[in-house]
C-alpha cells in the first residue's frame, strides 16, 4: 500500500537530514587532527580546547549578545505591527506588510551589503550594533508571520469582556492579552534569537572588530588543525538545542494539565 | 458584527509606526545607496567623483560573468526543484499519515538547529576524497579509487544546499496540505475519485500556495550565498554571490559589486514573479 | 421614574444611520426584548448601552444617571456575548470570579458568590473545569454567571441562545426566565428569533432599518401590531386589501371585496386610520376557521404538524392562498369564515 512506501521514505529522508549532522558528535569524539575515515579512537580533548579558547568564547557571548537584543526588538516590532494591523482597520495594511516582509526575498547578501554601504557612507562604524541592525531586518518577517498568525485567531470579544467586567484598558491587556499572546511572543523569540544565533552572511559584512560565533566558525575552517575544536562546539550546541526543546515541550504540557484552583 | 475603529485608527499607526520606520531605515535607505554606489567609481579608498553606467557595462558586457549569472541561476533552480521534490513526499506523510505530528516535525527541524556553516562543512567531511562515501564504498570493495566527482563542482553544492533549505520547504508544503478541509477529500472519493486521482485533482492543487512559497523562499536565499559554493563547489561550483563577497573584500571594488548585487536582485525578481505567475495560471488552467 | 431611559439615540458608521432617533424606556426588573431581522441595529443599540459604541447624538441614561461619558468598564452593565467570549486560559471558576478580583473580597466571600452563581446557573461542581472542555449550553451558563455575579443594574444579552440546538434552546429559556425572576435585574435581549423575543420578555421593541416600529407586550405584538412590518414579522398572518366604510365609537364597518362587509371591533382598527382609510385586513391563520358556509375555497396544501395541521386555501379573487391553522375541514367542499373579533385592520402605506 502507498502508505508503507511513503513511510519507508519518510525515514529515509530523515536519514538524510541527521547524516550530516551526526558527523558533528562523531569526529568531535575523534582521536585525530584529520577529519576522515577511519576513525582514531575515543577522546574528549577537543572538548577540554575549548575551556580554553578564549576567541571562541568571546565570539559566543557576542553571538548570545546579539540574539538576545535582536529577538527582543524584533519580536516587539513584529508584537507592535502585528497588533496594529489586525486591531485596526487602516489603510494600506497590504503594501505595509509586503514592505516589512520584504527582506525574505532579497538575498541576505544584499542587505548585508547595502547596510555596509550605509553606516560607510554615514561614518558610522562596524559593530555589534550594527550587526543587530542587519538581524533585524531578517527577523522582524519572522516575528510578524508567528505574531499575525497567533493574533488572528484571537476571539476580539475577549477583550471587550474584560472591559465590560470592570478592568480597564492596562489591566486587560495584562489580564487577557498578554497571557493569550503568550505562546506566540515565546515562539517568536525562540525563532528570531535561533535565527540571529546562526545567522552568518548579513554579520559577515558587518562584523568589523567584533566577531560572532558564525563569523568565527569560519575563520577556524581554513585552519585543519582547529577543526577538531570546532566540532566539538557544534556538537554541544546542537545537544543543548535539543534540551532547549524538550524542556520547552514538557512545560507546555505541564500548563495543560493544569489541576483545578478553587474547586 | 463590525466594531468601527475609525475613532482609534490614529492608534494603529502609532503601533505600526517604529516597525515601518526601522525596516525603512535598515532596507530603503541601503537600497538606495546600493544603486547609488553602483553608479561610481572606486577611486583608491573612494569613490571618483561623477556618475558612470561603466560598472553595469562590465556586469552585462563581460561574458564570464554572464555564464556565472547563468550558472548561479541553474544551481538555485536545481537545487529549488530538488529540496521541493523530495521535501513533498516527506510533508504529506506528516499531514496525511501519522498522528505524532509534533513529534515528527520537531524530529524535522532539529538539524537546523546546528550551524549552518558545520552542516556545510559536514557534507564536505561526507563527500570529499576521503570521506564517509568513499571510506565507505571502498570499505565495501564496491570501488578502488575514491569518487573524485562528489566534491568541488555544482553536484556538491546542490546537494549541500538541498540539505541546508529542507526545513524551509518542508514547513510550508506541511501548512497548506493541513489546511485542507478533509471533508473535500471525502467529496471526491464519494464522487468516484481513486486516491491517485484526488491526490491530483485536489490535494495538489490546494497545496500549491505552500509549495509556491516554499519554492521562493529557497530560490531567492540561495542566489545569495556564498558559503556553500565556496566551501563544497570548487572553481566550477562557483556562483554570483561569490564575485560580490570578492569585491567588497580582495578586489575592493564596492561599485562594481553593487552593481552586481543589483542585477542580481533584478534578475532573481523577474524569474521568481514570472515562476508565480505562470504557476498560478497553470493551476488555474488545471481546473 | 424609569431605569434605563434612552432618548433621541442615533448612530452610523459613515452612512446611512444604524440606529435613527431611537427612544426607549425601560423600567427596573423588567425582561425586556430587542427583536428585528439582521441589519435593524437592535445590536449597536446593545453596544451603545454596554458603552462599546457611542451614540452621535442622544443620550443614554441608566438610574438617573447619564453614561454617555462613561467607559465601558466603569458601567453599571454586564453584557453575554454571543460569542460568550469565555477566557480560554483560565478555567470556570476563574471566569465566573473575573470582574469580582478588582474588588480584593476575601477568598471566603468570593468563593461563596461564584459557587452561589454556580447553583443559579446550575453548574455547581465545575469551577475546576478548563474552559476548552465545555459544552455549547455549559459555556452559555459561565458567561451568563460571569456577567451576572457582578449584580449589574442591567444584563445585555446579545443572541444569547443562537448557538444551540433547538432543544437546549427551549430549555435555557425557561432557566433564563427563571433566573431572571429570581434575581430580579432588568435584563435587555437582543435577539431576531420572535419565539424567543415572546416567550421571554415582558415587553418587546421590535426594530427594523434602525428605527423602533413598535413597543408591547407579546400579546399586545402578536395582537395588535400597529404596521404590517410588524406584524408580517411576528408569527404568520394574511392579509386583506380592505376600505374603511365607517367609524363609529364601538364598530368600524369595513368592505373586503369578496370577502364580504365586515363590522369589527372599532378598537381592532390601529390608530390613525379614518373612515375612507385604504387599510389591509388581517387575521392569524389560526383564527381563520372551516365551516359549512362561508367563502368558497379549494385546498392547496395541508400539513400535519402533530397537535394541529396546517392548509393553504385558494380563494376567488385572491393569487396568494390564505393560510389556515386548525384541524381538518369537513368532508366536501371547503369553506372559510373570518370571525370579525380577530381581524385587525392596519394601515395600508408601512
Amino acid at each position: 500500500m502507498k502508505n508503507r512506501s511513503l513511510s519507508v521514505y519518510a525515514f529515509a529522508y530523515l536519514a538524510f537530514l541527521y547524516v550530516p549532522v551526526l558527523v558533528l558528535p562523531v569526529f568531535s569524539f575523534n582521536d585525530s587532527q584529520f577529519i576522515a575515515f577511519p576513525l582514531s579512537g575515543f577522546t574528549t580533548r577537543w572538548y577540554a580546547g575549548l575551556a580554553a579558547d578564549t576567541a571562541l568564547q568571546h565570539a559566543l557571548g557576542n553571538s548570545l549578545k546579539v540574539g538576545l537584543v535582536t529577538s527582543l526588538l524584533s519580536t516587539l516590532l513584529g508584537l507592535t505591527a502585528a497588533k496594529a494591523v489586525i486591531h485596526y482597520r487602516l489603510r494600506g495594511t497590504g503594501p505595509a506588510l509586503a514592505f516589512i516582509s520584504l527582506p525574505l526575498f532579497i538575498p541576505d547578501i544584499v542587505l548585508g551589503i547595502s547596510l555596509l554601504l550605509l553606516l560607510s557612507a554615514v561614518g558610522l562604524p562596524l559593530s555589534l550594533a550594527a550587526m543587530v541592525m542587519g538581524h533585524l531586518l531578517v527577523c522582524v518577517p519572522f516575528a510578524l508571520t508567528v505574531l499575525i498568525a497567533r493574533f488572528e485567531g484571537f476571539d476580539k470579544n475577549l477583550e471587550e469582556a474584560s472591559t465590560d467586567l470592570g478592568e480597564n484598558g492596562w489591566m486587560t491587556f495584562w489580564r487577557v492579552t498578554f497571557p493569550l499572546m503568550l505562546p506566540g511572543i515565546a515562539a517568536s523569540l525562540l525563532l528570531t534569537f535561533v535565527t540571529s544565533f546562526d545567522e552568518f552572511l548579513v554579520a559577515y559584512f558587518l562584523s568589523g572588530t567584533e566577531a560572532t560565533l558564525p563569523i568565527y566558525i569560519w575563520g577556524q575552517l581554513r585552519f585543519p588543525e582547529r577543526l577538531p575544536t570546532v566540532l566539538a562546539l557544534g556538537a554541544i550546541i546542537l545537544t543543548v538545542s535539543v534540551a532547549l526543546v524538550v524542556l520547552a515541550e514538557y512545560v507546555r504540557n505541564l500548563g495543560v494539565k493544569k489541576v483545578m484552583v478553587g474547586a | 458584527m463590525v466594531a468601527d475603529r475609525g475613532r482609534n485608527s490614529h492608534e494603529g499607526y502609532v503601533l505600526l509606526a517604529p516597525t515601518l520606520a526601522v525596516m525603512g531605515l535598515a532596507l530603503a535607505a541601503p537600497l538606495l545607496l546600493m544603486a547609488i554606489t553602483s553608479l561610481k567609481t572606486q577611486n583608491g579608498l573612494g569613490f571618483a567623483d561623477g556618475w558612470t553606467l561603466a560598472q553595469y557595462g562590465e556586469v552585462l558586457g563581460r561574458a564570464s560573468y554572464r555564464a556565472l549569472f547563468l550558472r548561479s541561476v541553474l544551481i538555485s533552480a536545481t537545487v529549488t526543484l530538488v529540496t521541493v521534490g523530495l521535501a513533498y513526499p516527506m510533508a504529506y506523510f506528516v499531514a496525511f499519515h501519522t498522528r505524532h505530528k509534533f513529534i515528527w516535525l520537531v524530529a524535522l527541524t532539529i538539524p537546523f538547529w546546528t550551524s549552518y556553516l558545520l552542516r556545510v562543512f559536514a557534507w564536505k567531511i561526507i563527500l570529499g576524497f576521503n570521506g564517509v562515501i568513499n571510506s565507505g564504498l571502498m570499505k565495501l570493495h564496491l570501488i578502488d579509487q575514491p569518487l573524485s566527482f562528489l566534491l568541488y563542482n555544482p553536484f556538491a553544492v546542490v546537494v549541500t544546499l538541498a540539505h541546508a533549505w529542507a526545513a524551509f520547504a518542508i514547513l510550508p508544503i506541511y501548512l497548506s496540505l493541513e489546511k485542507i478541509d478533509r471533508s473535500l477529500l471525502e467529496a471526491a472519493s464519494d464522487l468516484g475519485d481513486s486516491a491517485v486521482r484526488r491526490f491530483l485533482r485536489i490535494t495538489l492543487p490546494l497545496s500549491m500556495p505552500g509549495v509556491i512559497g516554499a519554492a521562493i523562499l529557497i530560490f531567492v536565499p540561495t542566489t545569495g550565498d556564498f558559503v556553500t559554493p565556496e566551501l563544497v563547489g570548487g572553481t566550477k561550483g562557483t556562483m554570483i554571490a561569490n564575485l560580490i563577497e570578492v569585491q567588497f573584500n580582495a578586489a575592493g571594488n564596492w561599485p562594481l559589486g553593487a552593481a552586481l548585487s543589483l542585477v542580481s536582485m533584478a534578475m532573481v525578481a523577474v524569474i521568481a514573479g514570472l515562476f508565480v505567475a505562470s504557476a498560478r495560471a497553470a493551476t488555474k488552467a488545471a481546473r | 421614574m424609569s431605569f434605563l431611559v434612552i432618548t433621541h439615540v442615533r448612530k452610523s458608521f459613515g452612512g446611512a444611520p444604524v440606529v435613527d432617533n431611537v427612544s426607549l424606556q425601560v423600567p427596573r426588573g423588567e425582561f425586556f426584548a430587542l427583536l428585528g431581522p439582521s441589519g435593524c441595529g437592535k445590536t449597536t443599540l446593545l453596544r451603545m448601552i454596554a458603552g462599546f459604541e457611542t451614540p452621535d447624538s442622544g443620550t443614554i441614561a441608566i438610574d438617573g444617571e447619564t453614561m454617555n461619558a462613561v467607559p465601558p468598564h466603569q458601567r453599571p452593565t454586564n453584557m453575554v456575548f454571543q460569542s460568550y467570549a469565555i477566557f480560554p486560559h483560565l478555567n470556570v471558576f476563574d471566569n465566573i470570579a473575573y470582574g469580582l478580583r478588582k474588588l480584593r473580597l476575601p477568598k471566603d466571600s468570593l468563593r461563596a458568590k461564584v459557587e452561589a452563581m454556580l447553583a443559579t446557573v446550575r453548574l455547581e461542581g465545575l469551577g475546576g473545569r478548563a474552559a476548552d472542555q465545555l459544552s455549547g449550553g455549559q459555556r452559555q451558563r459561565v458567561a451568563l454567571a460571569r456577567a451576572l455575579v457582578r449584580a449589574p443594574k442591567i444584563l445585555l444579552l446579545d443572541e444569547p441562545l443562537g448557538a444551540l440546538d433547538k432543544r437546549l434552546r427551549e430549555a435555557m429559556q425557561l432557566e433564563l426566565r427563571a433566573i431572571q425572576r429570581k434575581v430580579g435585574i432588568t435584563f435587555v435581549l437582543v435577539t431576531h428569533d420572535q419565539e424567543e423575543a415572546l416567550s421571554l420578555s415582558d415587553r418587546v421593541a421590535v426594530m427594523e432599518g434602525g428605527k423602533i416600529l413598535q413597543v408591547a407586550s407579546p400579546r399586545q405584538l402578536y395582537e395588535r401590531p400597529v404596521s404590517r412590518a410588524v406584524a408580517d414579522f411576528i408569527g404568520e398572518i394574511n392579509f386583506f386589501h380592505a376600505t374603511v366604510r365607517e367609524i363609529t365609537a364601538e364598530t368600524a364597518t369595513v368592505n373586503a371585496g369578496v370577502l364580504g362587509v365586515f363590522a369589527l371591533p372599532a378598537a381592532n382598527l390601529a390608530p390613525g386610520i379614518k373612515a375612507g382609510d385604504h387599510i389591509l385586513l388581517a387575521i392569524r391563520p389560526e383564527h381563520v376557521r372551516f365551516s359549512a358556509q362561508g367563502v368558497a375555497g379549494e385546498i392547496l396544501t395541508s400539513t400535519f404538524l402533530g397537535e394541529r395541521s396546517h392548509f393553504h386555501v385558494r380563494i376567488p379573487g385572491r393569487t396568494k392562498p390564505v393560510a389556515v391553522s386548525g384541524h381538518a375541514p369537513p368532508a366536501g367542499a371547503a369553506h372559510l369564515v373570518f370571525p370579525p373579533e380577530n381581524l385587525i385592520g392596519l394601515p395600508s402605506n408601512r
